[in-house]
């Protein structure tokens, strides 16, 4: 008989999770204090980004979170195969994500805009706060994404490999807990730097 | 210990947890358009929070968990809710 504790996993990972939700929230809570210092800076820096893009990552980032949720059901069920194409379909939909963020991010270098740059200095001090908390907090939100994308990865080749099976698949869970938290995190993200100008 | 009954959710509830995501996604840019002004960004905040709440509850399984959960989800959000309070009160109150 071996010993697990499927419970005791999955809240050590909530545990993980409060210190994720803990990290960003000091961020938007300095995003919420810059925003009510400078609001006319915020408005106009705001306008800069391309909320098209923005909102197809929203669109990606959700999808991915369905799929993931859906592979646990098709485990749970012993369908280990459509497991593995429902975690596919999340990675891909993670690449997809990545590559907006090259675009987006490629385009704001090019026209010179970028933490230290030439131009960020001609900026007010609003603008060059809403600039840093943009690059800083996408930045380390797609840092987040990279890292549950190889967490998804290597739960996708157990799944595949069936060390992932019907009767233990925490990890699969956990997961799966891991990458809601990066799609919960987008979802305050998105409407705050994104769209409300 | 285990589990002893495991809750297994059906594909179709999780199909429809996305709808709703996807039309609360869209609900924030309509809203976001039309401009209210003063409190877009609180409308743009609430359904935020609903769709956070969405997430917690069926993507990430706090429903069928056990309360303890859901319990240490609150306190941690608690926690947070303080620290806005005290930070905003000395911002604003300065």
């Amino acid at each position: 008989m071996e010993h697990r504790d499927d419970i005791g996993a999955k809240l050590g990972m909530w545990v993980f999770i409060f210190t994720e939700i803990l990290l960003f929230g000091g961020l938007f809570l300095v995003y919420a204090v810059m925003r009510g210092n400078y609001s006319a800076d915020f408005h106009q820096a705001a306008h800069h980004l391309n909320a098209f893009i923005g909102t197809i990552n929203t669109l990606v980032l959700l999808i991915s979170s369905a799929t993931v949720a859906m592979s646990i059901t098709a485990v749970q069920k012993g369908n280990n195969r459509l497991a593995v194409i429902l975690l596919m379909i999340t990675l891909i939909c993670a690449a997809i994500f990545m590559i907006n963020k090259y675009f987006e991010w490629g385009h704001k270098f090019q026209i010179g805009l970028y933490p230290g740059s030439d131009l960020m200095i001609t900026l007010n001090h609003g603008q060059v706060m809403f600039f840093s908390l943009y690059f800083f907090m996408t930045g380390l939100h797609m840092f987040h994404l990279v890292v549950g994308g190889i967490i998804l990865t290597i739960v996708m080749i157990k799944v595949q490999s069936g060390t992932i099976n019907s009767t233990r698949y925490v990890l699969l869970e956990n997961g799966g807990l891991y990458w809601h938290l990066v799609d919960l995190i987008w979802i305050f993200l998105f409407p705050l730097l994104y769209l409300v100008t | 210990m285990q589990t002893e009954t495991v809750h297994i959710t059906p594909y179709r509830t999780y199909a429809w947890v996305l709808i709703a995501l996807l039309s609360f996604t869209f609900l924030t840019i309509t809203v976001t358009w039309i401009d209210l002004s003063a409190i877009t960004v609180f409308v743009a905040l609430t359904i935020a929070s609903v769709k956070a709440y969405i997430v917690l509850t069926y993507f990430m399984h706090l429903k069928f968990e056990s309360s303890l959960f859901r319990v240490f989800v609150i306190m941690v959000l608690a926690i947070y809710v303080l620290v806005i309070a005290f930070t905003l009160s000395d911002y604003l109150f300065r």
